[in-house]
């Protein structure tokens, strides 16, 4: 069994909820309880009305790719046999945004559909037993 | 509305640099010191002379002031980011204006070069401080976040690799003429495109420098400038604006809000607009930031900077000449202050080869989440 190399999320308190909710394949966000407007990464408060009171929402998982690029450096020794490597960002239809990987770029796959505005799916990839990251695939 | 009693109402009084490159035999501490008494020789004015000391990059004011023996009035110290030396030329101003100090010095070391700094990883922090949340997707480093907007910028708008090239190239050149510059070597459009890429669209070359050096500035008032041993410059204008709201994330306009407001302050405070400007201080932390900014503060609408800095307007005999020294890109990764110390020396007439013939009036922009800009004029009120 092949060790995996590339940086692991820090499972702090703050954003438990998210990854644990990628590990049962599902995307929630944090969801203000007051003002109802999604926010991700975590906070105590609200940036839209202050409010400390919140939960966390599933959603829909579909976004468009707002931008991209393409790492050639190594920053990360995990990555040093996958360079150069795709890291898009998504604006999910419910409004916040994520970097991610676009699944099959790297690979080849999908790399000449890359574009901006490209409707993307959630992809759950369980890259450990413990860690599933969230990444996506052009939509079908 | 700015307050347009604030323009010309203050000056640089002095400026001083430290050589840049490979500096191991200093720190931050040292490099400052260096680049102070520099300024302080040009201004004629002694270490006891100033009463407010404004820090930027250097790790502790406390320590800085033990080791120059100075117990000023007013003393503040800012983050180590680029973005703070407008920041910090300003509120300089502020403090003058409000009567906490007579004399300020601001001082700026880096020895990012032989200290091992290194920007993206598992130390970046880049992106409203929540970088590590995405480096399980291999995303770090300010490179990678302008290459997302660069990247973008080109398929909405057309822009071309070769036209950040050109940036690049142009402020080599003007480093060619720089006899203080880091990396004087010009190259060719072919070998920009021949370089490696670090995250693409962006080449090394796309990329500043790293380096060691200190630079400092004295602020007075313009009555008080006068009467110094060098030619002052006055600080015509000026303006900031923020976009720290959902900052994690690259902006989707190119921090063109933020920059429309910083512009219209700058413009409207100094009296001068962009047909007025003789010369362009631009950030250049990458080249995309540069055609960002000319969009934002109004030298070419949002989307046409690109095909705008063709033909030659950002070099040294152009429409816009920018970045004389070379900037961030080829003289010296000084976070800004070095291009301000540069607009200085060309509205004194001290560029030597590199100088603008003339110039009046030289603007200082920064793009960024938190944007600043500052017009220097020649003449003082």
């Amino acid at each position: 069994m092949s060790v995996y190399a590339k940086p692991l999320p820090r499972l702090d308190d703050a954003n438990a909820p998210f990854w644990a909710a990628a590990k049962a394949h599902e995307l929630k966000l944090q969801k203000c309880a007051d003002c109802s407007t999604l926010r991700f990464p975590a906070t105590r408060h609200c940036a839209s009305c202050g409010s400390t009171k919140s939960g966390w929402e599933a959603v829909s998982g579909r976004g468009t790719v707002e931008s991209w690029c393409r790492f050639h450096q190594v920053y990360f020794e995990g990555f040093g046999t996958e360079v150069p490597y795709t890291v898009i960002v998504v604006r999910l239809n419910e409004g916040p945004r994520l970097f991610s990987n676009l699944v099959g770029a790297s690979a080849g796959g999908h790399e000449s559909e890359i574009e901006i505005g490209l409707p993307v799916d959630v992809y759950f990839d369980d890259v450990t037993p413990e860690v599933t990251l969230v990444k996506f695939k052009p939509a079908t | 509305m700015p307050n347009r009693s604030l323009s010309r109402a203050y000056a640089v009084a002095g400026i001083g640099n430290t050589r840049y490159g490979k500096l191991p035999e200093y720190d931050a501490y040292d490099l400052g010191v260096w680049a102070l008494h520099e300024a302080l020789d040009d201004a004629g004015l002694a270490v006891g002379d100033i009463d407010g000391l404004i820090i930027n990059r250097i790790a502790d004011y406390q320590r800085f002031g033990e080791i120059i023996g100075l117990n000023p009035r007013y003393c503040t110290i800012t983050p180590g980011q680029g973005r703070f030396s407008g920041h910090c030329i300003e509120t300089a101003v502020a403090v003058l204006e409000a009567g906490l100090a007579e004399v300020v010095a601001l001082v700026y070391g880096n020895n990012g070069r032989s200290g091992g700094d290194r920007y993206g990883g598992a130390s970046d922090l880049y992106g409203s401080g929540g970088a590590g949340l995405w480096f399980p997707y291999g995303m770090t480093s300010p490179g990678a976040f302008h290459a997302l907007m660069a990247q973008r910028h080109m398929s909405l708008y057309g822009t071309t690799s070769d036209q950040m090239g050109l940036v690049a190239k142009t402020f080599r050149d003007h480093a060619a003429l720089n006899p203080a510059a880091v990396m004087r070597e010009p190259y060719t459009l072919e070998e920009y495109r021949h370089s490696r890429f670090i995250v693409e669209p962006l080449h090394l070359l796309d990329y500043c420098l790293i380096n060691d050096g200190g630079v400092a500035m004295i602020i007075t008032s313009a009555e008080r400038a006068k009467d110094m041993k060098s030619e002052p410059v006055a600080i015509a204008g000026f303006g900031m604006a923020t976009e720290l709201a959902g900052s994690t994330f690259p902006p989707d306009d190119f921090w063109h809000g933020a920059g429309a407001k910083a512009a219209q302050d700058t413009y409207e405070m100094s009296g001068i607009s962009p047909p007025e400007m003789d010369g362009l201080m631009i950030y250049d932390n990458f080249t995309p930031t540069v055609l960002f900014c000319l969009e934002a503060f109004g030298y070419c609408p949002v989307g046409e900077s690109g095909p705008w800095i063709e033909e030659g307007r950002l070099a040294l005999g152009g429409a816009s000449p920018a970045n004389t020294s070379g900037g961030h890109l080829s003289e010296s990764y000084m976070q800004g202050w070095a291009l301000n110390v540069e607009a200085v020396r060309q509205l004194r007439g001290q560029c030597d080869e590199r100088q603008i013939e003339g110039a009046r009036h030289i603007q200082y922009m920064t793009l960024a989440p938190m944007v600043t800009s500052i017009v220097y004029a020649s003449e003082v009120a």
